[in-house]
This record gives structure tokens, sequence and C-alpha cells, in this order.
């Protein structure tokens, strides 16, 4: 399978003929990827946070921003200026180290996991052997975090809510890492690449989510609760802790709170569609029309073409999956904090178990249809 | 030198440094709240020691299990029952220092010996399985590792059903301490009533 772009390939080789030897070379490539990654992540909040505004306005019957630029699409980037150049406070009584380093403790994993996030067979930044593993590890970084946040701002409403994100946190990871280990399970790897690989036999017919349906709703239930999207966005809950552990927060420290959360959601998204709706791949197989269309499929044009098609398909998925999050987000009410840990604990977690055992017999039982 | 070496050789003295300077501070610092986060940045940088020797599987281990859950419940246990008052001073905190001091530097002496007597090299640098680690960690924990692991679980399970046992207050109908009849309200509730008579 290792055909396609090999973009990294090519720029050494084209580094190598100005007489740069593969190190320098090699140096001058690394990071180029992630500021590409950088950069795709906030405009993917620019254009996330307009479609929230939007979206939102539609579902109430208002028509949401218009006059910063056509449609309002220049309303996020007003928004992020003006958190620019605001006034930065630290509150007289706070701990002005930890109060700092909270937010940024808070966003740094979520950027990290954008690592091993394909949007073709070698448009990635590193394909790592423990893929999937790594952004569970680095997720359960975020809720120290919040915690430091909230303890930082010397404020009972921060603590409390600091104190309900880490215990949110902390319990939907089980069930989302159950659900992401039945797919591993199947897969026989934790590669992202390897993953959607396993999917692209026979188009949409092949996608992960007719073989995991149970898998796909845990895994996007958790990953919402993760994000703390609406119907579990109890941290900030309005009504009762003003604004949870961010209520303290203002200008900058604040942005990077807001970029953080926007951010994940859209990480969650690309995950989800990698993980059951096949990432890259287009419902029809590329390779099945080239032969249809008797096109090479090794030839460069026609290798640009699959590529721009595999990014445009991931970011289909993803945007098609957070325009569900952000419809949630504004038509259903927020769950009460014992409701919310019924539901991951005696619900969920027994679902996702049963899941992953259920996926390990039918692996037995049918080997070619569930990874052998 | 290669810049692949210096890169590693730098990463190792930066995380090197972290880990000895944020275990000092875990131990010295007056603030309890700093020695629980220091704790969590130095299970952070044994991880990043982890991805320099290779064992990527390990360190996101670490990482998911020290400070995703390990330090995370410290802090949070920390946070619920933090009081912000002085510590009552100890009497003979003279005599506890040194005892502890002496007890450190014989666990240190003992670790430097190890350190010294044992051969470190591996056979031949082809033992390095980098990226395939993961499967041989698999192979061998339900191989010639299965008895601890399966133990280990057993160790879990109880120390889950001790928690449940704690937690769940109808098990015990007198409180332990004053042997008093246990309130089987949810704790949540004030014990006194919100609304007092005032007739």
């Amino acid at each position: 399978m290792d055909y396609g772009l090999d973009l990294e390939y090519s720029f050494n080789e084209f580094l190598k003929g100005f007489g740069l030897s593969s190190e320098i070379a090699h140096i001058i490539w690394l990071p180029l990827p992630m500021l590409l990654v950088l950069v795709a992540a906030v405009v993917g909040v620019l254009v996330t946070v307009w479609l929230e505004r939007k979206i939102s306005a539609a579902a109430q019957q208002r028509i949401g921003p218009e006059y910063a630029g056509a449609l309002g699409v220049l309303q996020p980037i007003a928004d992020g200026l003006k958190l620019l150049v605001k006034e930065d406070i630290i509150p007289a009584k706070a701990d002005g180290i930890l109060f700092t380093a909270g937010p940024i403790l808070v966003l740094v994993p979520v950027i990290l996991s954008w690592l091993i996030v394909p949007f073709g067979q070698n448009l990635l930044i590193s394909n790592v052997g423990i893929g999937i593993f790594l952004w569970i590890a680095l997720s359960s970084i975020q809720p120290i975090g919040l915690l430091m946040s909230g303890y930082a701002s010397n404020n009972k409403y921060s603590l409390l809510g600091g104190l309900r994100a880490a215990a949110q946190s902390i319990s939907y990871e089980i069930p989302l890492a159950l659900s992401v280990l039945a797919i591993v399970l199947m897969t026989n790897s934790l590669s992202t690449i390897d993953i959607v690989n396993q999917q692209s036999g026979a188009g949409i017919l092949s996608w992960n989510i007719w073989r995991q349906p149970v898998g796909f709703i845990v895994f996007w239930i958790c990953a919402l609760a993760e994000c703390e999207r609406l119907p579990f966005d109890l941290p900030e809950a309005e009504e009762e802790l003003v604004a949870g552990y961010q209520t303290e927060y203002a200008g900058m420290k604040f942005a990077l709170f807001y970029l953080g959360s926007y951010i994940n959601l859209i990480l969650s998204a690309l995950l989800v569609s990698i993980l059951y709706l096949g990432g890259w791949g287009f419902p029809i197989p590329v390779e099945l029309i080239a032969k249809l269309l008797n096109l090479p499929i090794n030839a460069p044009l026609i290798q640009v073409f699959t590529a721009s098609i595999g990014i445009v398909m991931t970011v289909l998925k993803a945007y098609l999956l957070v325009f569900i999050a952000i419809l949630l987000r504004w038509t259903t009410p927020r769950v009460r904090i014992d409701q919310l840990l019924d539901l991951g604990w005696k619900f969920l977690l027994p679902i996702s178990l049963a899941n992953l055992l259920i996926t390990a017999g039918l692996k037995l039982a049918f080997p070619q249809f569930f990874g052998g | 030198m290669s810049i692949a070496i210096t890169t590693q050789f730098i990463c190792f003295t930066v995380l090197s440094l972290v880990v000895l300077i944020g275990a000092l501070g875990v131990v010295l610092l007056e603030s309890i709240v700093y020695s629980a986060f220091l704790l969590g940045g130095v299970f952070m940088s044994v991880a990043g020691l982890y991805l320099l020797l290779n064992a990527s599987f390990v360190a996101a281990a670490q990482v998911l299990v020290y400070v995703g859950a390990v330090n995370v419940l410290i802090i949070f246990a920390i946070m619920l029952v933090n009081k912000k008052e002085d510590l009552k001073p100890i009497n003979d905190i003279k005599s506890r220092r040194i005892i502890s001091t002496s007890i450190c530097l014989t666990l240190l002496s003992l670790l430097i010996r190890v350190d010294l007597t044992n051969v470190w090299s591996l056979s031949s640098p082809l033992n390095s399985i980098g990226e395939e680690s993961t499967i041989r960690i698999g192979e061998h924990l339900f191989s010639d590792y299965l008895l601890p692991f399966e133990v280990a679980s057993v160790l879990l399970l109880m120390a889950m059903i001790g928690a449940i046992v704690l937690a769940r207050r109808d098990v015990m109908s007198r409180d332990i301490s004053t042997g008093l009849p246990v309130d089987q309200e949810l704790i949540e509730k004030s014990s006194e009533p919100l609304l007092t008579n005032k007739n």
C-alpha cells in the first residue's frame, strides 16, 4: 500500500540538489509540517467559531453576525483581535505562576495530538508507532491544567469548575479508551495510517462504523464530554458556576482556553472520521474509479488529485461531525452532574466493555471481516 | 558530533535537570500544592527520558498512568481538603530530619552501588527494537509475565472493592469512631436544617 506522494522525500532531494547534506535538509524540513498543521488548526478554529455563531443564530431564528465581511466571515478574526489587545489581568490574590501555567497546560497537549492526524497516506507530521495511544495519553494531561487554573484563580467557582472538569474527563476517558481498543483489535496496529488503510478495502461499505456502531456512538459521546461541549459542559455551567475555571481569566489567557476547546473539538471530529468513517477514503475507492477510467494510479497528476480528494474528504467528514456537535449544543439542555457520572460509569463503561468483548469474539469467529 | 547526537545530548541534559530539580522541589517546598504539580512535571520528564531510549509505548503509558491518573488524583485529594492554614510546628523536628536524611542517604548509596556493579551495556546494538516494543511487551505480558500481570489485576480489584465499601456508608450502620448510628442521607446534604423555625 506504499504509494502516494512523499513530500518529505521530494523536499529533501530538492535541497540536496543545492549541495546541502541530508541532515541540514531534514532540519529545514522539520518545522514546515508543524507550522502547516498549526495554521490549519487555527484556521479550523476560526471556521468553527463562525459556524457556531451562524448555526446558533439559525437555531434561534436570528441572523447572526453579518457586517464583518460577507455573511460575517470576518467576525471570528475580530473576536480574536479583541482578545489579543485586551488587558491581561492577574487577580491580586491569585497565584501568578500557576495562573499563567494553567492555560498553557490545557492548550499544549491538544496541539501536540495533531501529530498523529493523517490527511493522506504520507500527509501527517509523524507516523509514530504508538499512534492513537499517544492521543489518549496526551489528553489525560489536560485535567491537570484545568485543576491548576481552577486552584490558582483563588475563587470558589473556579475551584469547583476545575474539580468538575477533572472528574468528568477522568470518568469519560475510560469508555473512550475502551472503544478505541476495539478498533485497534480489528486493525492489529495502533498507527492511525494502518487504521485508515484497514477501512479502505471497499469504500463506504468497509468503514468501521458498520462494524463498530456501538463503539462509534460511545466514542462520540465521550469525545463530546472530553471537549466539555454543551450536553456535558458542567465545568463552565453559566447558571451555577459563572464560567467555571475560566471565571477570572481575561485577554489572551482566556483566548488560550477558548482556542484549546475549539481545537479539541475539531481534533475529536477528525479522530472520529479517522477511526470510524474511513479517514481520507472516498466513499467509492479511488483506485476503482481510476481503473474504470483507465487512468494510471501512479501518474504524478493523478496522485496530486487523489491526495487533494483525501484532504477534502477528511475535512468534510470532520466538519459534518462539528456541525452535529454545534447543533447538539444549541438544541439540548445540560445534564446534571449526577446524571453525567451515572451515564459515564453505569452505562457507557459496561457497554464499551461488552463491545470490546464482542469484537474480540467476532474477530475469532469471522477473521476475514473483523481483521485476522 | 552529528546533529542527531547533539540534539539527543541537549534533550537528555535538560530532562535530567528537570527531574533532579523537580524532585528536590517536591520534597523541599513548603506548599503542598506546588509539590503536587512539580511531581507531575517530574513524571513528564521521566516519560521524556523513556522517549529518548526509544521506548515510546512505555513513555505514553507513563504519561497516562502517572500523570493522567496518579497525579490528577493526588491533586484532586489535596484540593478537596485544601484548608488555608499554617501547619503546626513539630516539637522534635531536628531529630526527625536527621533520621529521614540518613534513611535517604542509605537508599542513595544502595542505588549507587547497583549502578556501579551492574553491567549496563547491551550485547549488541541490534537488540534495540524501537517501534516494535509494543508488540514485544504484549507477548511478554501474555507468556512469561502472565502471573504477575494477573496478580496485579487482583490487587487493583481489592483496592476498588475497599474504596467502594468505604464510600458506601450503608454497609456500616454505625460510625466506627463514635459508635452513633450513621446518617444515611446524601453526603452533600447539609447536616443542619437550612431554614430554622423562628417562631
